[in-house]
């Protein structure tokens, strides 16, 4: 047995050359005879012919192919009987970091207008379901408040409980050096109602409902759906996105005033269980200093994050391409573009909560 | 072809364009995405209740013509004229909102909303339009769906049906407003012979029973024979149309050899009459 894949190369005459192949010339080579004929090929072997001929049309050196056996030849002829596309994608030169840090800076700048855009379409789609009939289907919009609010109850809940939870130990920890562990349900209530609910509500909600909106609408797109809600003159804007961007606006601030009863009672769980505070002494100290202010603001806050949420669900599905893959983009990009927003929102309100004293 | 359907276009064939006026006209019209042409000027007209086939190779810009025509994409240069109004070059939104409201629409994937029946997908726009009571929306459907032969499906929803019924059933969508200008994406695509030839006589029965003028696109040869009155062939190569007529003019008589040699596979088929020309 000898090495599969042999050639050699003899020159019969002054301006020609021959080509011997040997042994075997299949993609799962074996181990070919030694001194034999070409045993078998496959295309490994056209493969091979077809980068000679390349490099022999670049030196204009002609090829006489008739040793071949016959389907080799009938295979070469067919693989070069349409000639490659002259206009294919050129390749894509490589850009400097530079330009590349301008290219996404314009990118970023351009998807921040999106949004804005789309925002104001949601508008005009609102006014729209004010002056006039609904487009979307009522069932449509109950099935969304049910997918949007009470089936992300399970989810909000364990999440806002460990919240609670692990602000009471972070603060017990802390406050018990001063003998002020009472204190422990002001950091729960007021975090939790301010900054915790909301937040945590609402990326739990992009990663659920957003990314759900987002591959819903995308497949849509990929299936034409939204092709041919336009083509009967139903708006997208108004059959699938404003029902679900009113479901996000009504269920958003429920669930983020449950989370922050569910935070409260984590923190309560460890006031009480492992502080030894009594149940009335924490429960006197949260009325006391969690005020209507505290919960004010964060359900403010939710409703932003309810728009933010519900728009990049759904903007993204609607920029959705054809393809699976474009609708797991499009899932991923809702989630992100929601996250991002979240922070920078709760940040905005973070100073303008301190300057305006609140 | 079925011989009615071969009889049909042999009465209504001949001088179907000399009687009925214009009903569509592409006018040099240039369609690209970005800096990517896919065809440039092209012109041609739709006689009324005329059945025209755009044709050709797979990424030649068929689908992409009908979705300039239905106002889904704008054209890159040139404009689309229903019964002489301007669609793009001069019509607003109200203009195309209301010319659009002419068109029923066949998707090639049926494009059925998956979470509505196939009643509901049918009455979504008698709905949203008609200002029928509830009631008569319920029989119009049943009608609709009646004529697509899906009588008894209407609570069926789309994923409990197979592919050439979704299809019948965009159809019946598609004709739910008893539309004038019927744009139809690769009905017969992916369909087993027998229900494409199905699918095929029952749009002649809904251009002659309904009147509507029918722009079909495809690249079934089985097809086009069966259904065309007219026909352009859109190329991929030189990004233009290179052939105008009827396909059984056209299957010996195109001046391009491309044209003609893909019309004749169709035509040297058994069990297709490519009208003896």
């Amino acid at each position: 047995m000898t090495e599969a894949f042999q050639y050699d190369i003899e020159q019969p005459g002054a301006d020609s050359l021959r080509l011997n192949l040997r042994g075997r010339w299949r993609i799962d080579a074996g181990l070919p005879d030694a001194d034999a004929g070409m045993e078998s090929w496959d295309s490994a072997l056209i493969t091979f012919l077809l980068r000679l001929h390349a490099a022999g049309r670049e030196r204009e050196v002609e090829f006489d192919l008739s040793g071949l056996p016959d389907g080799a030849q009938r295979l070469l002829a067919l693989s070069q009987a349409v000639p490659p596309r002259g206009d294919t994608a050129p390749a894509k030169p490589r850009e400097p970091l530079l330009t590349q840090l301008g290219h996404a800076g314009v990118r970023e700048a351009k998807a921040a207008g999106e949004m804005l855009s789309f925002v104001g379409e949601a508008t005009l789609s609102f006014v729209r379901l004010l002056r006039g009939k609904p487009a979307f289907r009522r069932s449509d919009f109950f099935l969304l408040i049910q997918q949007t609010g009470a089936e992300a109850l399970p989810i909000v809940s364990i999440i806002s409980l460990l919240v609670g939870l692990i602000l009471a130990f972070v603060g017990a920890v802390q406050l018990r050096w001063f003998g002020a562990e009472i204190y422990v349900a002001d950091l729960v209530g007021i975090a939790m109602t301010r900054e915790m609910a909301p937040i945590m509500t609402g990326i739990v909600l992009a990663g659920r409902t957003g990314a759900s909106f987002a591959a819903n609408i995308g497949t849509m797109q990929g299936n034409e759906e939204v092709d041919a809600l336009s083509t009967l003159g139903i708006s997208p804007m108004d059959f699938l996105v404003l029902p679900r961007l009113l479901a996000m606006l009504l269920m958003m601030p429920l669930l983020v005033l449950y989370a922050d009863f569910v935070g409260i009672f984590g923190g309560w769980v460890v006031g009480v269980g492992m502080l030894d505070l009594t149940s009335a002494a924490y429960v006197a100290q949260t009325l006391a200093k969690v005020t209507a202010d505290h919960f004010l603001i964060g359900l403010t806050k939710s409703l932003f994050f309810g728009l933010i949420v519900a728009t990049a669900g759904c903007m993204r599905g609607l920029q959705a391409g054809r393809s699976a893959a474009a609708v797991g983009n499009a899932a991923t990009s809702a989630v992100v573009t929601g996250i991002v927003y979240i922070i920078v929102v709760d940040a905005i309100f973070a100073v303008i909560c301190n300057i305006v004293g609140i | 072809m079925t011989p009615d359907a071969a009889q049909r276009l042999d009465a209504d064939h001949p001088d179907r364009k000399a009687r009925q006026p214009e009903c569509i006209r592409v006018r040099d019209l240039t369609m690209a995405f970005g800096g990517f042409l896919v065809q440039r000027d092209l012109n041609f007209e739709v006689s009324r209740g005329e059945i025209v086939v755009i044709m050709g190779g797979s990424g030649c810009g068929k689908s992409t013509l009908l979705r300039h025509m239905i106002g889904l994409l704008e054209p890159a240069e040139g404009d689309i004229l229903y019964d002489g109004v301007s669609f793009w070059a001069q019509g607003d939104a109200a203009t195309r909102r209301e010319i659009s409201q002419r068109f029923g629409v066949l998707f090639q994937s049926g494009a059925l909303f998956s979470s509505m029946t196939l009643a509901e997908n049918v009455a979504l726009p008698l709905r949203q339009y008609s200002g029928l009571a509830p009631k008569e929306v319920d029989e119009i459907v049943r009608f609709k769906l009646a004529l697509v032969g899906l009588g008894g499906f209407e609570e069926y929803l789309p994923a409990e049906i197979s592919g050439g019924m979704r299809k019948r059933a965009g159809l019946a969508r598609a004709i739910a407003m008893d539309p004038d200008l019927l744009f139809l994406d690769e009905p017969s695509a992916g369909l087993d012979p027998p229900t494409a030839r199905r699918l095929d006589d029952l749009i002649l029965e809904l251009r002659d029973s309904m009147r509507a003028t029918v722009v079909v696109v495809t690249h079934e040869l089985d097809s086009i024979f069966t259904i065309a009155d007219d026909s352009v062939y859109l190329d991929a190569e030189s990004k233009t149309m290179i052939a105008h007529g009827p396909p059984r003019d056209l299957v010996h008589n195109a001046e391009s050899a491309k044209v003609r040699n893909f019309l004749q596979r169709g035509e040297a088929r058994p069990g297709v009459d490519a009208g003896g020309a």
